[in-house]
């Protein structure tokens, strides 16, 4: 079967539709992939009519992207699956470092519950609404939100008394990261580098 | 006419009669039927669970018995990646375990973090309970886990069974 790399007609007019009721403050096409970028303040009612109008009723995922150093500094992303048609959907809002909530789905998707909750476990994110919000990877009573670009890669030391503790790693030289950019295999390839 | 009773020798008893030491015969039984406490934390329990089945077989040394309570059990097989969440879990049913106990770290993991330089991995379950065996390999094969066991087994040989195990470990990790 052949792949194309185009946007379905069909997602184009999702977005269209979309674009008539509420503010799309941008959209990317990437490798067939539709990307609409929201405003936090319409989520909800977006994600309500995608899911009861456009027929996107399957939520795959809620992730979160810092961008440390902007502002604003998260990025809240869902991915979207309409089963009828296979077609599939992006859709992400930014939100500030100062106010770093986000409303709600899990009353639309039942399985945002987790998300949400790995979410505000990994970039302190915290989700309004939410019915359960606690830690889901971490202890309750770990300090820190480990995702965050500002987190070492060896962790800082901890103590919950009787829940856990955790002590900052022994890096010996590393992190021992891989450059995603420019030169060869040589420059590429995982090594010891200055994280500043 | 009274008959004597020859003391020295009787054929009938002879044979069964072992002369040793006290320590020797203790520690004997006690390498023989080292039953294992599995803590299969991560990808390293899968071989575990190998070395416990039949091809592998380690009931051929007697340690066959998997027990999952901590109280019947004489040797913990820490199996895997211990995460801070879990660390203070496995030091609790290591306490519930009676002496004499023993420890193997199978596992790059579970001696010194493995790959895990990160913030939610402990870096070697030596930290927070004396070790006696540490197995490399990522994960080790089912016939390295038994040339674990059989190494504790030679050290069980070698040590005084009233006597409290490893203190010196023990004093390092409370200090
Ligand atoms: S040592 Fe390797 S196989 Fe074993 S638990 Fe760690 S990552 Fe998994």
């Amino acid at each position: 079967m052949a792949t194309t790399l185009e946007v379905p007609a069909s997602v184009k007019k999702d977005a269209a539709a979309l674009a008539a009721k509420f503010t799309i403050v941008s959209q990317k096409e990437f490798r067939g992939e539709l990307t609409l970028t929201v405003n936090r303040a319409q989520f909800h009612d977006i994600a309500a009519f995608l899911r009861d109008q456009l027929g996107y009723t399957y939520l795959i995922d809620v992730s979160s992207v810092d961008h440390f150093g902007q502002e604003p500094r998260y990025e809240v992303v869902y991915e979207l699956q309409n089963f009828e048609r296979a077609d599939h959907l992006r859709v992400k809002y930014t939100v500030s470092e100062d106010d770093a909530t986000a409303p709600t789905v899990t009353d639309l998707w039942a399985t945002a519950d987790w998300h949400e909750r790995e979410a505000f476990d990994m970039m302190g994110i915290r989700f309004t609404g939410h019915p359960d919000l606690r830690r889901i990877l971490m202890w309750e009573g770990y300090p820190f939100h480990p995702l965050r670009k500002d987190f070492p890669l060896a962790g800082k030391d901890s103590d919950t008394p009787d829940v856990a503790f955790s002590r900052a790693a022994p890096l010996a030289g590393g992190p021992f990261v891989t450059s995603p950019t420019g030169g060869d295999t040589q420059d590429r390839e995982p090594r010891s580098r200055e994280m500043e | 006419m009274s008959t004597i009773t020859p003391a020295a020798y009787d054929s009938k008893i002879e044979g069964n009669v072992i002369f040793t030491k006290l320590d020797s015969a203790i520690n004997w039984m006690r390498k023989n039927s080292l039953w294992p406490m599995p803590m299969g934390l991560a990808c390293c329990a899968i071989e575990l669970m190998a070395t416990g089945a039949s091809r592998y077989d380690i009931s051929r040394f007697g340690a066959e018995v998997m027990r999952f309570s901590p109280r019947q059990s004489d040797v913990m097989i820490v199996a895997g990646t211990v995460t801070y969440k879990m660390a203070l879990a496995v030091k609790r049913i290591w306490d519930q375990m009676p002496e004499p106990k023993w420890c193997i770290a199978m596992g790059a993991c579970a001696s010194s973090g493995g790959m895990y330089r990160s913030y939610a991995v402990l870096q070697g379950i030596d930290t927070l309970i004396p070790v006696d065996v540490y197995i490399s390999g990522c994960p080790p094969r089912p016939e390295a886990l038994i040339e674990g066991l059989l190494r504790l087994q030679r050290k069980i040989e070698g040590e005084h069974s009233f006597l409290a195990q490893k203190p010196e470990l023990v004093a390092a990790l409370r200090s």
